[in-house]
């Protein structure tokens, strides 16, 4: 795997939309073809050499590309977007839409993601190494696939509206969420290590929460079915299980019904 | 205006009859004319197809529904539309969404694939404003709106004496104020019924409350289209739309038009045009045994010059259904459990929308994908064969150059077929794979040219090439000469036109727009002898009904700020 550094030299004034850094865009290009790649600040079309310096190698398929973006890209938005393969690390923040519709390939982020980061993810690896906002691995606004797939893991804290439709994939959070985790769930696992607010696994209808800390408030329309062991994500203890919602419409599956599933550890 | 001269192209168009010779096209001032000066700029068309500017019989293209739709799918200009279709260019505005475009993109759209003209075919009357509005935002194509007649309480009440007079004094007066160019029947009865949690399966259900049937009300319409002797004859999506087996329903509403006389001034032939006819050719009896039924429908069409109808063709796109079909999108939702929106248009009608997956691994995706085109492939007379996707129903408008490559290229169309997952099922429940035909350039052309601008009366301005006749000429990278061997490039010669001409001025050159256009919009001044009664009957409804007054209903003429007003006169 051949590495690419890219580092931003001049900060935009509005907010940089970058979808061009990512693996797929770079692969197979020289520097100068990089550097006049598209990217967008309000209206205007710019080149990404007009806000980054680029220095390294560019592998010849995603696979072989790694980008490591430097300089602090707390006002870049896009950065790994559909991305399929290869790496990409950022060594700072990065704004909203990192990593959504991520297909495959790892994507690192040093610090803290804006909001809608890993949207409707499909594949991959997405880690956050601070912490993220909200609408965390949720469906773009109106669509109802959500995260789909992959790992994303979220060491720090997250806002609300995590994994809204999430019908695929693992959702982690090593700190605390604000409310409505797993609204609309149709598949998917989502850990939440730290506490919770309220409203969780509204209107879930399949897929799996487990929730490690407190939660404030449980949604009326879940039921205590049993205690049981489990391992979640290296943790080995009991939790008490819950299905739901059931105030929704749930399918059938060799004659069972499928309920959604709420774990909390005990 | 300026003179242009279009060398050397091949040209191909019914009107003047000229199937791919090479021939040079004069304009001036907007007219096809015999010849021009030699001052006149010369656009080299060596080696390139030259058409007549396309005609769209059938698309949902403005209006409630349509906006309803955009409002709640921003996921179609996020996912499948482009990213950052909000980049200003020069000479055009924003771009955005696929199943559902913004009035900018469907006006480029339709210029950059060589369509003059685009009929928005369900309009509620009490929503005229908004699809007014819309149509004069969208850029380029000539356009007009068929308002729906098939659930409206006026109708439903002169038809049950069977009362033409009145029926035609209702349909001048609603023409009149909504600026509508014809007669749309969505689902006769059906929406009304559906009002009361019912529906309409066949032309002899009654409708509740009414004492009335969809084959009554669809007969009294074709009546009082040929008295009011309108440029277009009765538009209609008949009951059943999508249900497997309502072939039988289908045909019993084209028999509905046997023994009348199609009279009118436009050239118009056909009594009834059976609009999206791949949805209402099925057989079986459940979604098990689902299949084509398309041989038995165009058994009846081929023999029936009174008939006209256009294909309807599933493009296996996620798309964006909506109709004024409220029990069918009821029943899809229910089907798909994906967002559903009904809505009641008070006393008039009704609608619908539920974003809709034309998957190919869904096994009656793949047959209405077969149905649709089996009907354009069977069909004996190409100028009553229309090519549409009911836009966005069954795919949307910008997949046309999709679906003429399939018509034309029967490898494409095996490729197609064995990449379904059910490709065996498919094939045993549809008869595609033994239709060896391939549709000329010709064919095409009648069915996107001439075919519709006979069926709408527009034949003595559009889609021909005849001196005097609207200068709309698309030209397209396709060589008839030497046509590729890859049948992508078909697709994408059509897709982006090497220059499309509207009205004489070059909007479109080499897929890109250059020009806006001076768009008008159509309707149709149909003169009928007053009715004092429906006059006053109108009056009382508005009074009694309607949640707004009479005054405010009539679509003043600032909504149409560049009319184009056909008048027709009743034969009385």
């Amino acid at each position: 795997m051949k590495t690419a550094t890219i580092t931003l030299k001049t900060t935009p004034t509005l907010y940089l939309e970058a979808d061009v850094i990512t693996p797929d865009a770079f692969a197979g290009k020289s520097k100068d073809e990089i550097l006049a790649l598209p990217v967008y600040e309000g209206r205007e079309c710019y080149k990404l050499g007009d806000y980054f310096e680029i220095a390294g190698e560019i592998g010849d398929t995603p696979e072989n590309t790694k980008i490591v973006v430097n300089g602090d890209c707390s006002k870049v938005k896009y950065i790994g977007a559909k991305m399929s393969a290869g790496e990409v690390i950022v060594n700072s923040s990065a704004d909203m839409y990192t990593g959504a519709w991520m297909r495959g390939g790892k994507l690192t982020i040093k610090g803290n993601v804006d909001s809608f980061s890993g949207l409707g993810m499909e594949g991959g690896e997405f880690t956050v190494e601070g912490n993220g906002e909200n609408y965390i691995g949720a469906s773009y606004r109106g669509d109802w696939r959500g995260m789909q797939g992959g790992v994303l893991r979220v060491k720090g804290n997250v806002g609300s509206d995590i994994g809204t439709f999430m019908n695929g994939g693992t959702l982690i959070v090593e700190g605390d969420a604000d409310v409505h985790i797993g609204t609309h769930q149709e598949g998917g696992t989502i850990i939440i290590k730290g506490d919770v607010n309220r409203r969780v696994g509204g209107q879930m209808v399949k897929g799996t929460i487990y929730i490690f800390g407190n939660m404030n408030y449980m949604m009326p329309g879940f039921k205590y079915t049993q205690d049981v062991e489990l391992e979640v994500d290296g943790y080995k203890g009991t939790f008490a299980e819950y299905i739901g919602d059931l105030g929704e419409r749930h399918s059938k599956s060799k004659g069972q019904v499928v309920y959604g599933k709420l774990y909390r550890k005990k | 205006m300026s003179e242009i001269l279009i060398k050397n192209g091949h040209v191909f168009d019914v009107v003047t009859g000229i199937k791919g010779d090479k021939a040079d096209i004069a304009i001036k001032d907007g007219k096809i004319v015999d010849k021009v000066s030699s001052k006149a700029k010369t656009i080299d068309a060596s080696g390139k197809t030259v058409m007549a500017g396309a005609l769209d019989i059938h698309a949902h293209v403005a209006g409630p529904k349509v906006n309803l739709g955009r409002w709640f799918r921003p996921e179609d200009k996020m996912i499948r539309g482009e990213m950052r279709g909000g980049i200003v260019k020069e000479t055009t505005r924003m771009e955005q969404g696929f199943s559902i475009p913004s009035v900018f993109r469907t006006g480029y759209s339709y210029a950059r694939m060589g369509y003059g003209f685009a009929m928005e075919a369900a309009m509620p009357p009490l929503y005229a404003r908004h699809v007014h509005e819309e149509i004069k935002d969208t850029p380029i194509v000539d356009e007009a709106a068929l308002p729906v007649f098939g659930n409206n309480w006026f109708v439903f009440e002169y038809l049950k004496e069977h009362n033409i007079e009145k029926t035609a004094a209702y349909i001048s007066w609603l023409l009149k104020v909504t600026k509508g160019y014809g007669i749309k029947v969505v689902n006769p009865g059906g929406t009304e019924a559906w009002g009361w949690g019912l529906n309409c399966l066949g032309i002899n259900d009654e409708v509740p409350f009414f004492d009335i049937t969809p084959g009554e009300i669809t007969k009294g319409l074709i009546e009082a289209n040929e008295y009011l002797g309108l440029p277009h004859s009765v538009h209609i999506h008949p009951n059943m739309l999508g249900d497997p087996g309502n072939a039988p329903t289908t045909i019993d509403t084209m028999k509905l038009a046997e023994g009348y006389k199609a009279k009118n001034k436009f050239g118009r032939e056909q009594l009834l045009h059976m609009t999206h006819l791949q949805f209402h050719s099925y057989g079986g009896t459940g979604w098990g045994d689902f299949c084509s039924n398309a041989k038995e429908i165009m058994d009846y069409v081929n023999k029936h010059p009174e008939i006209t109808f256009d294909t309807g063709n599933v493009t296996l796109d996620e798309t964006t259904t909506m109709t004024a079909d409220g029990p069918f999108e009821h029943h899809l939702s229910a089907l798909n459990h994906l967002k559903w929106c009904n809505v009641d248009v008070e006393l008039e009608t009704g609608s619908g929308v539920v974003p809709f997956i034309y998957s190919p691994n869904v096994f009656p995706c793949a047959v209405q994908w077969a149905v649709g085109l089996e009907l354009a492939l069977l069909a004996k007379d190409p100028m009553r064969t229309m090519i549409t996707t009911d836009h966005p129903n069954a795919g949307p408008f910008t997949r046309y150059p999709r679906v003429f490559k399939w018509l034309m290229c029967k490898k494409t169309r095996d490729e197609q077929m064995a990449a379904f997952k059910h490709s065996g099922k498919v094939a045993d429940a549809t008869i595609l794979n033994e239709i060896d035909r391939e549709l000329t350039l010709y064919e095409i052309s009648q069915m996107t040219r001439a075919g519709p601008a006979k069926a709408l009366g527009l034949a003595n301005m559009m889609g021909g090439l005849a001196p005097g006749m609207n200068a709309d000429v698309a030209i397209y990278n396709l060589n008839p000469a030497k046509m590729p061997t890859d049948p992508e490039e078909i697709e994408k010669a059509f897709s982006l036109s090497a220059y499309f001409l509207k009205n004489g001025e070059i909007v479109c050159q080499d897929g890109q727009i250059v020009h806006s256009g001076t768009k008008k919009t159509f309707w149709v001044d149909a003169k009928a002898p007053e009715s004092k009664q429906v006059n006053r009957d109108v009056r009382e409804k508005f009074l009694r009904y309607y949640t707004v007054t009479q005054a405010n209903y009539e679509v003043p003429d600032s909504y149409a700020p560049n009319p184009f007003v056909i008048e027709a006169n009743a034969n009385v």
